[in-house]
């Protein structure tokens, strides 16, 4: 199994020959050719062949598919209940490949000798933590619980404080067993990630971990031969979900963090490797050991050292800095590399209505490209101006590159006008197009009667645009 | 909890304080009303390829299979590591940027980039041969700039040649890019002759290596280029850049023909960035050419300019030689992105911090992609970035682990 194939690499020929090729079709498709294809694109679940879960003849196809087909970076939930957050479940190193799924997940410290009303508020804070992007909205994950005090009685009233305070996930931080211990007693169903496993505490570790069902983390600072051979260790000795450390650093052997990262994950992807193939934690918060006059500069190294984790495979952070400039550049950056690269990201077309227009009211247009479209519609509302926003589906593309790709033509301008009876709602015919599409503006005209008004080129212009050429 | 304005005082009496490192640069905050810039976002609007949308993965439930029972393990069990390395075809070439009087220009020394034999700072394979170069932006013209980065250089907006000198003597800046954007017929359109006085004043008043950005109409720039690369003969200057638009032929006769540096310009598409290379061999050498595959900004597509490069990076070492040059980032595009100007409410921060760390996080993802020269305009934004190439490339430096192993306990 050491050298099994890349997940790239696998071909439907190799899948298919392992299912019931009876083409049943309980999957819902034709045939187990077309299944097998799916399955290969990670694009149906391997329990839809129902005969091969349920009939005992397949029990062996079924295990060796799962050997082929399950991600090279094992999947860990940490936490339980709904805000509970899966980690790793990595398929590829790169997104072109395949999407990357399980976003990284930020985690906020606390510590157990912070002032209670403290350590509260800065637990509400992070599940409170909240920006909408592309009519999405980006959150934090997760609350480190530090153990500063190495006193088990203060540790578990910092638990108890903090799971009666939020639904987040935990991670408990402490090299000593005891304390770790007195916390999982504390909150004994949390399913926190234990942080950490060291060559000299791990079988305690080990134990509170199985005796708890938690994953846990391994320790080994720039040691990728001690952290393999403590997960083979760790695995023998019956933990199934760990998370892997390798150590982040700053300003000595920041070389090395990106360099112990990326061998990970493409041990894990590329050859295969059982051992090393578990998520990875980064803890950007050992940017705060390093001294500086103002605690912006620590925020700030922090900051871009995070981003670069989060680009380079960390499936989990560890922060300090709560601050909105720090984690905002961060939750936008992760978004960015977790979306699917092969989708635009568009939005519905139709025609979108802002405040209470009339019908002598304003109508733009736009394209159905999100990142165009939530653009023009926050400048609208932020203006207060009551119109109507035509939203064309150019498949997703902004307006000069689907006027240069003939994705946006007046032809389908005049199609959308008529198909979203835009006439109906208001009495004038005049349609206002974005600045870059300014070249379609005569033939618009031509194929739809409405009269074109070529708007600014940047939409923050809207509301000086209406002001001075509406009415 | 403190109030909203308290914090707020409280940070600015922090900044205030700041010592002369790299938050003094961040630290005048006396001015933070709020002020619109006129950044170009629709410059920063992309092209996507739409292809078909495939179904995200499910997780394959597991088979339940009976493991047998071992005997659990009282020591570590020792197992070898053996770094994943692999070996690629391909290299990428070595660009030289500006010219020293033994080579035939005038500067004080010249800039190598590119030679990469791995994927960028896969440090266990192969070092980085050359650190990417980082060249500040100077305008012809008084242009509306943030903010954050106007506070920097508010006497010298509207005189290229003292932009240069204190990019250079104020902020170290290792080369400079002289954008001609009064040359736009929109604009000012300033003359080729009157654009090319200004590129030999700049190259007189400072000794870095220089790029030459023209104002991005075909024409135009077409005609700047030719004034420009005369009057800078043998500087080995940068001309950003050669677009498919242009008249190919021409534009890369005068570079070579001057001993200038191409930087091949497309948007976000491979193929057009190869048939762009493809066309510039019939006139040009591959060691002058660098190319450019766009920066979008932090948040507005970011992916796919991250993507586009990576990819770019992959293949070349794969074998691609039409993408085996270095790769450049208009980083600058970073300030296009609303969150790193605009005023927002008190939860996210002075903008003066914002602003700059959105353009470090763009930087150090495209870093991280394999960008070999960067355009940038924060001074913090630089410093940064310059100390992290430092750390990657000829300053790296081991992590020693007891550096980090009480982070857990540390009182912060």
């Amino acid at each position: 199994m050491s050298e099994k194939v890349g997940i790239k690499e696998l071909s439907p020929i190799d899948v298919y020959m392992q299912l019931p090729r009876t083409n049943c079709k309980k999957c819902g498709l034709d045939n187990c050719m077309a299944f097998a294809t799916k399955l290969v694109n990670r694009e149906i679940a391997l329990e839809l062949c129902k005969p091969l879960v349920e009939e005992k003849q397949y029990a062996k196809a079924y295990e060796k598919l799962w050997g082929m087909l399950k991600p090279p970076v094992k999947e860990v939930t940490v936490g339980s209940g709904e805000k509970a957050v899966k980690i790793g479940g990595k398929l590829v190193m790169y997104r072109h490949e395949l999407m990357l799924h399980n976003p990284t997940a930020i985690a906020i410290d606390v510590t157990d000798e912070m002032p209670e009303e403290e350590l509260v508020l800065r637990v509400k804070k992070t599940e409170g933590f909240s920006y909408v992007y592309i009519g999405r909205e980006l959150s934090l994950n997760m609350v480190a619980l530090r153990s500063t005090s190495n006193d088990p009685e203060k540790f578990k009233t910092a638990v108890k404080k903090v799971v009666e305070n939020t639904q987040l996930p935990l991670i408990l931080c402490s090299f000593h067993p005891e304390v770790l211990e007195a916390g999982l007693m504390t909150a004994p169903k949390a399913h926190p990630l234990l942080y950490a496993a060291t060559k000299d505490n791990w079988r305690d570790m080990a134990e509170l971990a199985i005796m708890y069902d938690c994953p846990l983390v391994v320790f080994a600072p720039n040691d990728i031969k001690l952290l393999r051979s403590m997960t083979k260790t760790l695995i023998e000795y019956g933990v199934k979900d760990l998370v892997l450390d390798a150590g982040t650093f700053l300003s000595e052997g920041l070389s090395d963090t990106l360099a112990n990262l990326t061998m990970l994950r493409r041990s894990a992807c590329r050859k295969g490797d059982d051992l090393l193939g578990f998520p990875l934690i980064g803890t950007p918060i050992t940017a705060w050991l390093e001294h500086s006059d103002v605690p912006e500069i620590n925020m700030w190294n922090e900051a871009y050292l995070a981003s670069m984790l989060i680009t380079r495979y960390a499936d989990i952070l560890i922060m300090h800095s709560a601050e909105g400039w720090v984690l905002l550049p961060l939750t936008i950056l992760r978004q960015n590399i977790y979306t699917d690269p092969r989708k635009p990201v568009a939005v519905e077309a139709g025609v979108k209505t802002f405040g209470n227009p009339s019908e002598n009211s304003p109508v733009l247009m736009t394209t159905n490209f999100a990142l165009t479209f939530y653009t023009v519609a926050s400048d609208i509302e932020s203006a207060g101006v009551d119109c109507f926003l035509v939203v064309v589906d150019t498949e997703g593309l902004a307006v000069d590159s689907s006027v240069a790709g003939r994705k946006l033509t007046a032809d389908k301008v005049a199609e959308t006008l008529k198909e979203m009876k835009v006439e109906e709602k208001v009495k004038h015919r005049k349609l206002i197009i974005p600045g870059k599409a300014a070249r379609l503006s005569g033939e618009i005209q031509e194929l739809s009667g409405w009269e074109v008004l070529v708007g600014p080129r940047d939409s923050s212009e809207i509301p000086k645009f209406l002001q001075e050429k509406w009415q | 909890m403190k109030k909203v304005g308290e914090k707020e005082e409280e940070e600015k009496k922090a900044f205030l304080k700041f010592s002369p490192e790299l938050f003094e640069i961040l630290s005048k905050l006396q001015e933070v009303e709020l002020e619109d810039v006129d950044l170009d976002v629709g410059d920063l609007e992309i092209w996507l390829q739409p292809s078909t949308v495939a179904a995200p993965p499910k997780v394959v439930a597991p088979p339940t299979v009976a493991v047998p029972k071992k005997v659990k393990p009282s020591t570590i069990i020792e197992v070898d590591f053996v770094p994943p390395i692999e070996t690629y075809p391909g290299r990428i070439v070595e660009v030289q940027l500006g010219a020293t009087k033994s080579a035939g220009g005038t500067r004080g020394k010249s800039v190598i980039i590119g030679g990469e034999r791995s994927p960028a700072y896969y440090l266990f394979e192969n070092p980085t041969h050359h650190p990417p170069a980082i060249t500040l932006d100077v305008f012809d013209m008084k242009i509306p700039l943030a903010k954050a980065v106007k506070m920097h250089v508010e006497e010298v907006v509207e005189d290229p040649v003292a932009w240069a000198k204190l990019a250079v003597d104020k902020f170290g800046a290792e080369m400079i890019t002289l954008h001609l954007v009064s040359t736009d017929p929109l604009l000012k359109d300033t003359t080729p002759t009157e654009a090319a006085k200004t590129v030999e004043n700049v190259l007189q008043a400072v000794d870095v290596p220089l790029v030459v950005g023209g104002c991005g109409d075909p024409q135009k720039d077409f005609k700047v280029f030719q004034k420009v690369a005369g009057v800078a003969a043998g500087e080995r200057v940068l001309l950003s850049s050669i677009t498919l638009d242009m008249d190919i032929e021409k534009s890369a006769k005068i570079a070579q023909k001057h001993g200038h540096v191409a930087l091949a310009f497309t948007s976000m598409d491979l193929n057009h960035a190869r048939e762009l290379n493809r066309k510039l061999y019939e006139f040009l050498p591959q060691e002058q050419i660098i190319m450019d595959t766009t920066t979008a900004a932090l948040g507005y597509g970011l992916d796919y300019a991250f993507t586009v490069m990576e990819r770019a990076r992959l293949s070349a070492l794969m074998g691609d030689q039409e993408l085996q040059h270095p790769l450049s980032s208009g980083t600058t595009n970073a300030w296009g992105a609303r969150e790193a100007w605009m005023k927002m409410a008190p939860e996210w921060g002075p903008r003066e911090l914002r602003g700059p760390i959105w353009e470090t996080v763009t930087a150090l993802t495209l870093l991280l992609a394999g960008v070999d020269i960067f355009m940038m305009m924060h001074p913090a934004a630089v410093k940064t970035a310059k100390e992290v190439i430092s750390k990657l490339t000829t300053g790296a430096v081991r992590g020693k682990p007891e550096q980090i192993t009480d982070w857990v306990t540390m009182k912060i």
